[in-house]
């Protein structure tokens, strides 16, 4: 995984709530078995409408996402993430994500920045009267700086620390096979298996 | 004093490999069920590292996202979908994975298929790259779904590092009305918690209506939990529990079934447990209860109007409202009941077991099918299929005009042949009813079994007693 520390780029705005993994890539897509190559596939229904925000030649270049409420619902679909990264997004703004998304994101290096609903209605506002502002997303900060509009985001802490080192999970927790050993040791007996 | 506990504390302390400050909780896995979909890219990153699964004994794989449900014994036409079974196959039998491929007996939807082995116990921690996994939280697991890069973690270490959840009681008092089922009480709660009303929670379902559940309905709760927008549900094991479980393929035996139960007696949340959140609701004000809108959470009562923008207090429901009216293709005022339907989808993770089959039978028996409506059929797993086939089911469908079809996901979520063409709309006794979710253009309203069955018979959205009124 690539270090995330600072961010700056182009913002697009999607003023919708409720965004759920069926919007973001729809399961036609998640037929394919590589992990790559998921852009086609983003917000694929939306996007034969020629209005919808990506469509826009001012925002066709976006690297950050600004969406509404409960962003990311539905589906455990681990492609929502790929299919964002792979359209070149590095960062979604929200007021609340739905939890495994927000999980899903912090695994592969997409920030999710939670901010309070009128933030996000004043980076709304700002990337809508001017596409070109610069978003800037700093990690480091937990700070966005946009135009006037400065705003701290949260972000989980360990999600964090891992997206500034660049960490990867399996690496980590494979720190700890024995203690995962003498768990297993005790494990009571009549806990299932599914071999016969 | 020490504080009680709550049952998603208990199992959740009882999981803990390590624990440091500043970072989450490791978190041992009982059981990681799997599937074709969101597998490969971890099987993938597994051999990429030259990481075996860690322990094959506590994974168990099904096909069902991607499988037809008409001549399974014929190769998948779709080359995509082939491709996506064949990796599964493949990395199972390079990985030394157990696994209920199309044909087998115990194939289906993975979410039926561990409960019906007896796989699914209380106490246990259970993942899938799926996240209808808490259903499993039924049984007074702890149930949830995780992506990809989860499912690789659990395949290599057989744990997750895991942020405590918030816990959230849903105490439902007193009893149900005889026509309000299991889904009509989960479709009510998640429009009063809303669709992210549950983040970061585990929800806990008890009161009175719930302990007089049987399992299947339980499950049916738990399954929804994630359109709440909470990553698990659960409910408190008792005998219901322990009776659904004992004598299955994979309970315990003898000495170990009894120190099973000593242990899962253990588990309810301790009567001084605290919970971050409660809600209340009274069983006695519910009726039958279906979606109108493109969330789980755009829902109301069969016998009301589809509502209007107007009528919500927010500009960001105002404008979803605005925006689902569109997409459903309907008009603020109507009455849900006239509602007409072309297509009843029976079938899912959320009622695709033999309770519901025997529900809507029950309602369809020695009837037809209102004319040119389109009613499917889908079994959640082969036992199911073969169950409903030994009490004469698959005929009481098949004599009404529905299509009777093989265990799969079906038209839950469009991956599969059974699709809804654009503009096509359906009653779905599934769990989802966003844009384009059984289909790109479909339009769906989720319902209970009973809604579903009773709405094939009259062609537009009803409740069984609409059909008491009809036919005298």
């Amino acid at each position: 995984m690539d270090k995330f520390t600072v961010h700056t780029g182009i913002a697009a705005p999607l003023r919708a709530s409720n965004v759920d993994t069926d919007q973001i890539i729809p399961a036609e897509y998640l037929k394919r078995i590589t992990r790559h190559g998921f852009e086609d596939g983003l917000f694929a229904a939306w996007r034969k409408d020629s209005s919808f925000i990506l469509n826009q030649p001012a925002y066709a270049n976006a690297t950050v996402l600004i969406a509404g409420p409960d962003f990311g619902t539905g589906s455990s679909r681990e492609h929502a993430v790929w299919a964002l990264m792979d359209y070149g997004f590095k960062v979604v703004i929200s007021s609340r994500f739905a939890d495994i998304f927000r999980g899903n994101s912090g695994k592969q290096g997409l920030l999710t920045a939670v901010v309070d609903q009128d933030v996000v209605e004043k980076l709304w506002a700002l990337v809508e009267a001017n596409p070109e502002t610069q978003v800037t997303v700093d990690l480091e900060k937990s700070q966005i700086t946009a135009g006037d509009v400065t705003a701290k985001f949260e972000v989980d802490s360990y999600v964090r620390w891992r997206l500034l080192e660049g960490l990867d999970d399996v690496g980590l927790t494979m720190r700890h096979v024995d203690q995962i050993a003498e768990f297993e040791a005790k494990r009571p007996s009549f806990k299932p298996v599914t071999v016969s | 004093m020490k504080l009680g506990r709550t049952l998603a504390e208990k199992v959740w302390e009882d999981h803990v490999v390590r624990r440091a400050d500043g970072e989450p909780d490791l978190l041992f896995i009982d059981l990681h069920l799997v599937h074709e979909v969101t597998s490969p890219q971890a099987f993938d990153g597994l051999r990429a590292a030259g990481r075996p699964v860690h322990r094959t004994d506590l994974t168990l794989a099904t096909e069902d996202h991607n499988v037809p449900t008409m001549d399974i014994l014929k190769p998948i036409a779709d080359p995509v979908s082939r491709a996506q079974v064949d990796a599964l196959r493949n990395n199972c039998a390079e990985f030394g994975v157990p696994i209920f491929s199309l044909g087998n007996a115990e194939q289906g939807i993975v979410h039926v298929v561990g409960p019906q082995l007896g796989l699914t116990q209380p106490g246990m921690t259970v993942v899938c790259g799926d996240s209808h996994t808490s259903t499993h939280g039924a049984f007074g697991a702890l149930a949830f779904g995780i992506g990809t890069s989860e499912v690789e973690h659990v395949l290599a270490t057989q744990t997750l590092p895991l942020k405590p959840f918030k816990t959230m009681a849903i105490t439902i008092n007193g009893a149900l009305p005889a026509d309000v089922t299991a889904k009509d009480l989960i479709l009510t709660i998640i429009a009063k918690i809303g669709t992210g009303g549950g983040q970061g929670y585990v929800l806990e379902y008890r009161g009175d209506a719930i302990k007089a559940l049987s399992m299947e309905a339980r499950m049916t709760i738990c399954n929804m939990s994630i359109e709440a927008g909470a990553r698990a549900g659960m409910i408190a094991p008792d005998e219901t529990t322990f009776e659904y479980i004992k004598g299955r393929e994979h309970a315990p035996k003898g000495a170990d079934w009894d120190a099973a139960v000593e242990y899962w007696s253990t588990l309810p949340s301790d009567a001084d447990a605290r919970y971050d959140a409660e809600v209340l609701i009274d069983a006695s004000t519910l009726s039958p209860f279906v979606t109108w809108g493109t969330n789980p959470g755009q829902g109301v009562p069969l016998a009301s109007v589809v509502p209007s923008p107007d009528d919500f207090d927010n500009e960001t429901e105002k404008t979803a409202a605005a925006k689902a009216l569109e997409y459903m293709g309907l008009t603020a005022g109507t009455p849900v009941k006239d509602i007409k339907i072309d297509t009843v989808f029976l079938g899912s993770c959320t009622n695709g077991r033999i309770e519901d089959l025997r529900a809507a039978a029950a309602i369809i028996k020695g009837h037809k099918i209102a004319d040119g409506l389109r009613m499917m059929i889908v079994p959640g797993s082969v036992k199911v299929r073969l169950a409903a086939m030994s009490e004469g089911l698959d005929q009481i469908f098949i004599d009404a005009g529905a299509e009777w079809r093989e265990a799969g996901c079906s038209m839950c979520l469009g991956m599969n042949p059974d699709k809804l063409v654009p503009g096509e709309r359906s009653a779905s006794t599934s769990n989802r009813n966003f844009e384009g979710r059984q289909g790109p253009g479909g339009r769906t309203h989720l319902v209970s079994p009973q809604v579903a069955a009773a709405t094939a018979l009259r062609g537009t959205l009803s409740s069984p007693a609409d059909l008491e009124e009809k036919v005298g």
